[in-house]
């Protein structure tokens, strides 16, 4: 599987506010569509997405079938200290994708 | 040989009971304004909700519904004492009335994220946004859809 995409400035100011962009590649099958012969595609999404700084929760989303294949988010934080940041997607099937970005906080 | 009674009282109860199921799965199998209604008051509960504040930016013409921009922004000082919790969209037309909830703090520094999703029709989405004092503002806009999202078939 192709890794996600994350976009974190690698240097910040402290107390600067930092956007973040993550797309991760997944079909996100709704559950509602149907093959040629009438039967019903199982729904197979990303449920929940999480990202950690340094230890701390900084951003959770939950998704729906609503959310778009290929689930492309973005998001705020502000930078506070230097460190690692860890992102994770779970979903539908033991889904499980991880992604980790590093940032220099002056 | 046993046969199972069947009375006329059996046929019509047993047909209304049916009836009754299809639309039940009617009801279920797109979200409607009331399912939209029942999902927001999933999340606010009594409290009510307050026009203003929140930013809601989707395209006003779409012409694929199966990937539409969405970007929401919460006007907050996102500090300790005052901040934004989360951040729910919903939809009033899709299979389901949720799109996304997220959660957010006083380390977000800005209380604002946006996604891409999908619409079904054209139809109203409305984001809710919950903030630390426990009171709710909400957003709403209007998508007309070209083409929509969710229904087509395999290929």
């Amino acid at each position: 599987m192709a890794r996600p995409i994350i976009n974190v400035p690698a240097k910040a100011r402290r107390g600067q506010v930092i956007e973040i962009k993550t797309l991760v590649s997944h079909v996100m099958e709704t559950g509602y569509r149907h093959t040629e012969t009438g039967e019903r595609v199982p729904r197979d999404i990303i449920t929940e997405f999480v990202c950690v700084y340094n230890d701390e929760e900084i951003f959770r989303a939950t998704l729906s079938p609503a959310v778009a294949a290929n689930p492309f988010i973005t998001f705020h934080t502000l930078a506070t200290e230097s460190g690692k940041l860890t992102f994770r997607w779970t979903g539908d099937n033991g889904f499980s994708e991880t992604g980790t970005a590093t940032i220099e906080v002056e | 040989m046993r046969t199972i009674p069947a009375t006329r009282r059996d046929v019509l109860t047993g047909a209304t009971a049916l009836g009754a199921a299809t639309l039940l799965r009617l009801e279920t199998a797109q979200a409607t304004p009331a399912s939209l209604e029942a999902a927001i008051r999933d999340v606010v509960g009594e409290a009510p909700l307050k026009e203003g504040r929140v930013k809601l930016a989707i395209p006003p013409l779409v012409e694929n519904g199966n990937t539409v921009p969405l970007d929401v922004e919460v006007d907050s000082l996102m500090t300790a004492a005052d901040h934004v919790r989360t951040i729910h969209v919903f939809n009033e037309k899709n299979p389901q009335p949720n799109v996304i909830s997220v959660k957010l703090g006083p380390r977000a520094g800005r209380a604002r994220f946006t996604t891409r999703f999908r619409l079904a029709d054209t139809q109203t989405v409305v984001a809710v946004a919950e903030l630390s004092d426990g009171t709710f503002h909400t957003a709403r806009a209007n998508v007309i859809v070209t083409i929509a999202a969710c229904v087509e078939e395999l290929g």
